[in-house]
């Protein structure tokens, strides 16, 4: 029983999501596929499972060729996923949800779940209601009804988020029996300590492309190096822009719920300050930015902008406090859909009074759009644009004062020009006062912009470090995890 | 692509191939059906008349409807604001002395407060209980009839006996006037083109359209942009309950002259028809309104020529609604599939 992938491609409009991947397995092997958000770990999983049909390529059980883009047709072959959010069906029983789908009689079925769970060793009672159970044992049942349809192939994808630490030993050992048995696990992740104590082996992916491959346990840093690439800052030179007030602080506040949240962050910003967050994907970042907006609420310590305190307030105080946000999902948080630009600068304030006179707004938008160069115009519907017009529109519409800019990955999936002039825009803010803080998982922009580097590793902040006396290897294996008390 | 006029093209010629199979089969005679109906809708002034009093409520409730779907809200509960403006208008009718020309103002504006208040009501239950304004909207709904008829056969029953028929008629003061000797009310009419040119024009032309079309598209992208999405979205019920209020003002005033129980009779249903087949667009209820408005009024026909049942109005009405909708769908699945195919 052996899994081979070959040349393996798909595009998603501009975006090579995966680019001529190549794997082979053989039985028993305990996998690793890492890689940052964004590298197409997912993307190759989906196809593999036949949720996505791929552009091109080709994937093979025991040499004998799938049918690729129908869930069915892997499901058949033997290639079976574990979903984040385990797929069951609320309401019904243990027993129940283990039947849906198979032809099992009542009391077959009920025999080959003790069966299977006594191989697993997973202890899963079969008249208890799937509502009333975790997510760790929901994942159990997945796993149990996967292998009863036969499955020789299990995918996992980030299985160890939201499941208690008891629960992800006895998923561990379960699936180094599944291993011994003769099955292929792949195992999808980003937590490095984890597949460096679960797996054998790893590939690394990183914007479409493997990498790297290897045995496990590996270094981290070297695992971290392979993910983020050749970190070659170069340090451009600075002038002292930074002021003494602090436009933004946080004491010991915790905000979030489940993954990605942050706990007892302590957190400075002082004016004209640049201020980046690195961290793997999930570490609490989201929700630090968050709560220095106010759409995410501080459940503990306090939240001070500009020295007042705006623990309790909502994102309108925090907005005519001087602070904006621009996310990381520009048209699932930021943009609007089927409205044009000129919809959304009027929006934005380019026009005032109540009957808006669309030729003045039309040519308002006209000159912003030359301003800050966005290929678009101004009847152009916001979702048309590329992702680099797109996060030019936005800045396009911050207020023209800020106290404090927030930013998530602001040059994510930019070409290199785009990159540069939203760098050029926002370092234009920080000679104003404006002090920015900004999430991103590129050391080199991190690196090259930030005056303070600020790591989150699993929920807290771990290090807040000076950029002249850090480098890409020390905030490698801090984002890790080496270093964490 | 604008392909909205394809779309209903082709949705009322297969609706038209579907209702004369439908009629065959039922033993009705196809096509002198469909003339009886039209006749009944357009046949001499005074059935020109009724359709028209048909259109005026169903296109200010359509209207109220366009401005709550721009902010993405599901108001299932325009029947029960229709009602509940009914049910404020004859409160005025019932209690305010004076000639006509206070009373009908007066009237029209309770029964914009009434809806708006039943509006407000569902809106409240969104954003502070949570409460889908679909299901919201139904409770508050059925809410509004029970009212209706506790006080038709309540507080305001008829002189010696209650029935169920209605309440006294109003004074004659509190009637929309009619011209001739149809029972044609201008002021309905005007009313009705009036309101539907004031949505069409806000959401387009103002500010209060576009913070309702921003928070429709994305709320929490709205918000960053400055537009409170809750407080947005209250506004809407309220503008939009408003309309149908008014729609439930012009059915007791112009053509109940007196509450009856089930006041709407399905209009604010009818009108989400209405705005469906529109594809939410203000500009093209009002002729919408006139296909379904003529079908109601030119389906009672049928009982009285043909002896067929009036209910055959309302099936060919949802034949449209749903020819229509499926060719939407349908088209939306071929041009994905014919993407993914080039993609």
């Amino acid at each position: 029983m052996s899994l081979l992938l070959q040349e393996i491609s798909k595009r998603f409009g501009a975006l090579q999501a995966n680019d001529r991947i190549d794997l082979e397995l053989k039985p028993g092997s305990l996998h690793a596929v890492l890689g940052e958000n964004g590298a197409g770990k997912s993307t190759l999983m989906k196809i593999l499972s036949g949720f996505i049909a791929p552009d091109s390529g080709t994937i093979s059980v025991d040499g004998v060729g799938v049918r690729t883009g129908s869930p069915s047709a892997s499901l058949q072959a033997g290639i079976g996923m574990l979903h984040q959010e385990p797929l069951v069906c609320l309401p019904f029983t243990v027993a129940e949800n283990f039947r849906l789908g198979s032809d099992l009689g009542r009391t077959e079925a009920r025999a080959r779940l003790g069966e299977l769970c006594e191989r697993t060793g997973f202890d899963l009672d079969p008249d208890e209601v799937t509502r009333t159970l975790s997510i760790g044992r929901r994942q159990q049942l997945e796993i149990l009804r996967l292998l009863d349809r036969g499955v020789k192939v299990l995918i996992l994808d980030e299985p160890t988020s939201g499941i208690s630490a008891a629960q992800r030993d006895a998923l561990f050992s379960a699936l180094r029996g599944l291993a011994a048995d003769g099955l292929i696990m792949l195992f999808v992740s980003h937590k490095l300590e984890e597949i460096n104590s679960l797996c054998t082996s790893v590939t690394v992916m990183r914007r479409g492309q493997v990498v790297g491959r290897g045995g496990l346990p590996a270094p981290e840093d070297e695992l971290v190096r392979m993910m983020f690439g050749e970190m070659t800052a170069t340090l451009p030179q600075r002038s002292g822009m930074v002021g003494k007030a602090n436009v933004a602080s946080l004491r010991g506040v915790d905000a979030g719920v489940g993954r990605g949240s942050i706990t007892g962050a302590d957190m400075d910003v002082r004016e004209g300050e640049v201020v980046g967050i690195a961290g793997l994907e999930g570490s609490g970042q989201d929700s630090l930015l968050r709560v220095l907006t106010g759409l995410v609420p501080a459940r503990h310590g306090r939240v001070e902008i500009g020295g007042a305190d705006l623990t309790r307030s909502s994102n309108r105080r925090f907005s005519e406090a001087g602070v904006s946000f621009l996310p990381a999902g520009r048209l699932e948080e930021g943009l609007l859909p089927g409205l044009d630009l000129t919809e959304h600068m009027v929006l934005a304030g380019s026009v005032k009074g109540q009957i808006i006179d669309w030729h003045k707004a039309s040519e308002h938008a006209g000159a912003v759009i030359r301003h800050f160069r966005i290929k678009g115009r101004p009847e152009s519907p916001v979702e048309s644009l590329s992702g680099g017009n797109q996060q030019r529109v936005l800045l396009s519409m911050l207020p023209d004062r800020l106290r404090l800019l927030l930013m998530e990955h602001p040059t994510r999936g930019l070409d290199l020009e785009s990159a540069a002039y939203v760098w050029e825009l926002l370092l234009a803010r920080r000679k104003e006062g404006t002090g920015i803080v900004f999430a991103s998982s590129d050391f080199d922009e991190l690196l090259a912009y930030a005056d303070r580097i600020i790591v989150c590793y699993d929920g807290r902040i771990v290090a807040d470090l000076d950029r002249e006396d850090t480098d890409a290897e020390q905030i490698g294996g801090l984002i890790g995890g080496r270093g964490a008390a | 692509m604008n392909r909205g006029p394809v779309r209903a093209l082709i949705a009322v010629l297969v609706s038209l191939f579907l209702t004369l199979i439908l009629l065959r089969a039922t033993g009705a005679p196809p096509y002198e059906s469909l003339a009886v109906i039209f006749d009944g809708a357009f046949g001499n002034p005074g059935r020109i008349a009724d359709t028209l009093m048909a259109w005026a409520p169903l296109v200010l409730a359509a209207a109220g409807l366009v401005v709550t779907f721009a902010a993405g809200l599901w108001n299932i509960g325009v029947e029960g604001q229709v009602t509940a403006g009914a049910i404020a208008a004859s409160w005025v009718a019932r209690e305010l002395p004076g000639p006509a020309y206070v009373l009908i103002p007066a009237m029209l504006l309770a029964g914009i407060a009434g809806g708006a208040l039943w509006g407000l009501l569902a809106g409240w239950l969104k954003v502070k209980g949570n409460v889908n304004e679909i299901f919201g909207g139904l409770g508050l709904g059925f809410v509004a009839l029970s009212f209706a008829t506790f006080l038709v056969i309540g507080p305001w029953k008829r002189e010696g006996v209650a029935s169920t028929s209605g309440t006294d008629p109003f004074r004659p003061e509190a009637w929309l006037p009619t011209v001739g000797d149809t029972r044609l009310a201008p002021v309905a009419v005007l009313l009705a083109i009036a309101g539907i040119a004031a949505v069409a024009y806000s959401i387009r032309g103002t500010r209060f359209g576009l913070r309702l079309r921003a928070v429709g598209s994305n709320p929490a992208s709205a918000r960053l942009l400055g537009v409170p999405p809750q407080a947005t979205l209250v506004r809407a019920f309220m503008v939009g309950g408003g309309m149908a209020g008014l729609a439930g003002a012009v059915i007791a005033s112009g053509i109940q002259h007196k509450l009856v129980p089930a006041i709407a009779g399905g209009r604010g249903y009818l009108a989400i028809l209405v705005v469906l087949l529109a594809s939410f667009r203000a500009a093209w209820v009002a002729p919408v309104a006139v296909f379904f408005a003529a079908i109601s009024t030119g389906a009672a026909q049928l009982q009285l020529q043909l002896d067929l049942d009036s209910s055959l109005g309302g099936v060919i009405q949802g034949i449209l609604v749903l020819v229509f909708l499926l060719t939407g769908g349908l088209l939306t699945r071929w041009q994905s599939r014919k993407a993914a195919a080039s993609g």
